[in-house]
């Protein structure tokens, strides 16, 4: 009993890792609190599946598109939206409200394009295989979401760390201005910056719409709060972070769902956080948030 | 001296709304020498510096490097055509290692493909190996090198301004803008950044800086500018500057803080 539920609980913490690591990405490098990621979240999971059921992709070929398609919904927020707000040099408010604007606007379009109802991906394009380890059911699927999270997540952790655009986004984060006049294209990379965090959350909108094999317009709406809590949790900014900020939530939902109380799960979880932040009020791995013009 | 001119600003104003910060400023910055602006403060150093390096545009007259316009250009271009500066306030990135805060420099050098380093071609990784040995020589240079792997954070105040120059310099520049570089030094820090920065010219950089320590400034500088009330009041010789009744009456008469 307490394998399976660790299982779902890594399963479901992959997938909240994965969105918050976009998330927390915006924030650090960008310096704005994206509102609008839960509904690309959202956008990704039906791309996936209008792939899949009009188009007859292969699951693999839907999860790639749904990366471009959210990605490109992200890239045009920045260009459209975004970039505007920082030629004016708009408060942090500012834009921050304006994804909000864009998030009810993709949910609206969801809900006009594929109704409000729940969609499913049929049956027979959900990988089938399942196995069994001591007492453990392993779906395949399940195996699938985490494997798929944990490698993009390392790809992510290697860009950062290893590569010279890595560095130059690092050097943004902490002071865009420097990196600037180290002749550095500041601009294209919050671009670059803004495709990859809104591609990201749009697999892990696949990924959940996967596990629970339910897409709604409003999913969005409960990811995007977890996904604040989650880099809150982690630091705002850090990447690191925000990958163990969202195992944690996803552990601790499904374990205080499965012993606690199921309609309690959540209430407990962000409970546990809101502990956790009293003793460390910038986060796991928080710095005192500064920055530099 | 038959330097060329690197840098040469002509008639240039600055005005934000009805406030003149620049009048009519012109000189003349010459390759292998140190070049001083100083002036009290507000009297537009720091906007001229801005200037130079597109982070404002000129209100009216011209910049040119090496007999190409900078006006207009932003920064990150402006940094490619080979024009380096470092912070009044230090700018280092802190949670960076010393090595890779230089590395950030080399960017403009360092362009493979981020797709490369999953394929680990060849071309990335002698790029970020040849890259890694430059910002170790970069290190080096300005007496870093056994720190290259802490992080920027813990250097001391001194070691930050050197490894900003590092970094400055790894952006290979013909040209380095200094903003008053001995802020909140004590005068064995300056002494040492002194020797460094006449290193720095010795290598066949011009450097161009801005400060208010006037000792330092007179020992350092082969040319000197005065900046009063947005405008060019004395420009020579640090000993013409020093004897200039215009600078004594504006600057030096009533010098008592550095």
């Amino acid at each position: 009993m307490l394998e399976q539920q660790l299982l779902n609980a890594l399963t479901l913490g992959s997938v909240y890792a994965l969105f918050a690591l976009g998330f927390t990405l915006v924030f650090g490098v960008l310096a704005v609190i994206n509102l609008s990621h839960g509904a690309v979240f959202m956008v990704g999971s039906y791309a996936a599946l209008a792939l899949v059921t009009h188009f007859d992709a292969p699951l693999w070929l839907a999860i790639l598109g749904a990366m471009l398609i959210s990605g490109t919904i992200g890239l045009l927020v920045d260009v459209l939206i975004l970039k505007p707000l920082r030629a004016r040099n708009a408060p942090h408010l500012i834009p921050m409200i304006a994804t909000i604007g864009v998030g009810i606007m993709l949910t609206s379009a969801a809900q006009g394009m594929f109704g409000a109802e729940v969609l499913r991906f049929p049956e027979e394009t959900l990988p089938a295989g399942e196995f069994i380890v001591g007492n453990v059911h392993v779906r395949a699927l399940e195996l699938a979401i985490v494997a798929i999270a944990f490698i993009l997540m390392a790809v992510l952790f290697t860009l950062i760390k290893r590569t010279q655009l890595g560095r130059a986004l690092r050097a943004i984060a902490e002071s865009p201005k420097a990196a600037w006049l180290l002749g550095i294209n500041v601009e294209g990379l919050f671009h670059v910056t803004s495709f990859v965090a809104a591609a990201l959350g749009g697999v892990a909108g696949v990924l959940i719409g996967l596990d629970f094999n339910a897409i709604t317009p409003q999913m969005g709406q409960p990811i995007l709060h977890k996904g604040i809590a989650v880099i809150i949790l982690g630091g705002m900014g850090d990447i690191r972070g925000a990958l163990i900020g969202g195992l944690f939530l996803g552990f601790a939902e499904v374990i205080s769902k499965a012993y606690l109380s199921s309609q309690m799960g959540d209430a407990v979880a962000f409970g546990l956080l809101f502990l956790i932040l009293l003793v460390r009020p910038s986060g796991l791995f928080g710095r005192k948030l500064e920055r530099k013009a | 001296m038959s330097d060329p001119t690197l840098l040469s600003i002509r008639n240039v104003g600055k005005h934000f709304g009805g406030l003149h910060v620049l009048q009519d400023v012109s000189f003349e910055v010459p390759a292998g020498s140190i070049y001083g602006l100083i002036g009290p403060n507000g009297a537009g150093k720091t906007t001229v510096f801005n200037l130079v390096t597109g982070l404002l545009e000129p209100s009216n007259g011209t910049i040119e490097f090496m007999g190409n316009s900078l006006v207009g250009l932003p920064p990150q271009r402006i940094t490619h055509r080979g024009i380096a500066r470092t912070f009044q306030n230090i700018r280092i990135f802190k949670e960076m290692s010393l090595l890779e805060n230089v590395m950030v420099g080399m960017h403009d050098h360092l362009n493979y493909s981020p797709a490369a380093i999953f394929f680990n071609t060849g071309a990335c990784r002698s790029a970020e190996k040849r890259a890694r040995e430059r910002a170790f020589e970069l290190l080096s240079w300005v007496g870093l090198e056994h720190k290259s792997d802490m992080l920027a954070d813990n250097l001391s105040y001194g070691d930050q301004r050197k490894l900003e120059f590092a970094r400055a310099l790894a952006t290979e520049p013909k040209l380095l803008l200094l903003d008053e570089p001995v802020a909140g030094m004590n005068p064995s820090e300056k002494t040492i950044l002194m020797e460094e920065i006449r290193n720095i010219r010795d290598r066949g950089y011009g450097v161009f800086m801005i400060e208010h320590d006037m000792r330092f400034v007179m020992g350092l500088c082969d040319r000197i500018a005065v900046l009063n009330f947005g405008r060019i009041i004395a420009e020579g010789t640090p000993d013409e500057v020093r004897n200039n009744p215009d600078v004594i009456e504006a600057y030096l008469g009533k010098e008592d803080e550095a």
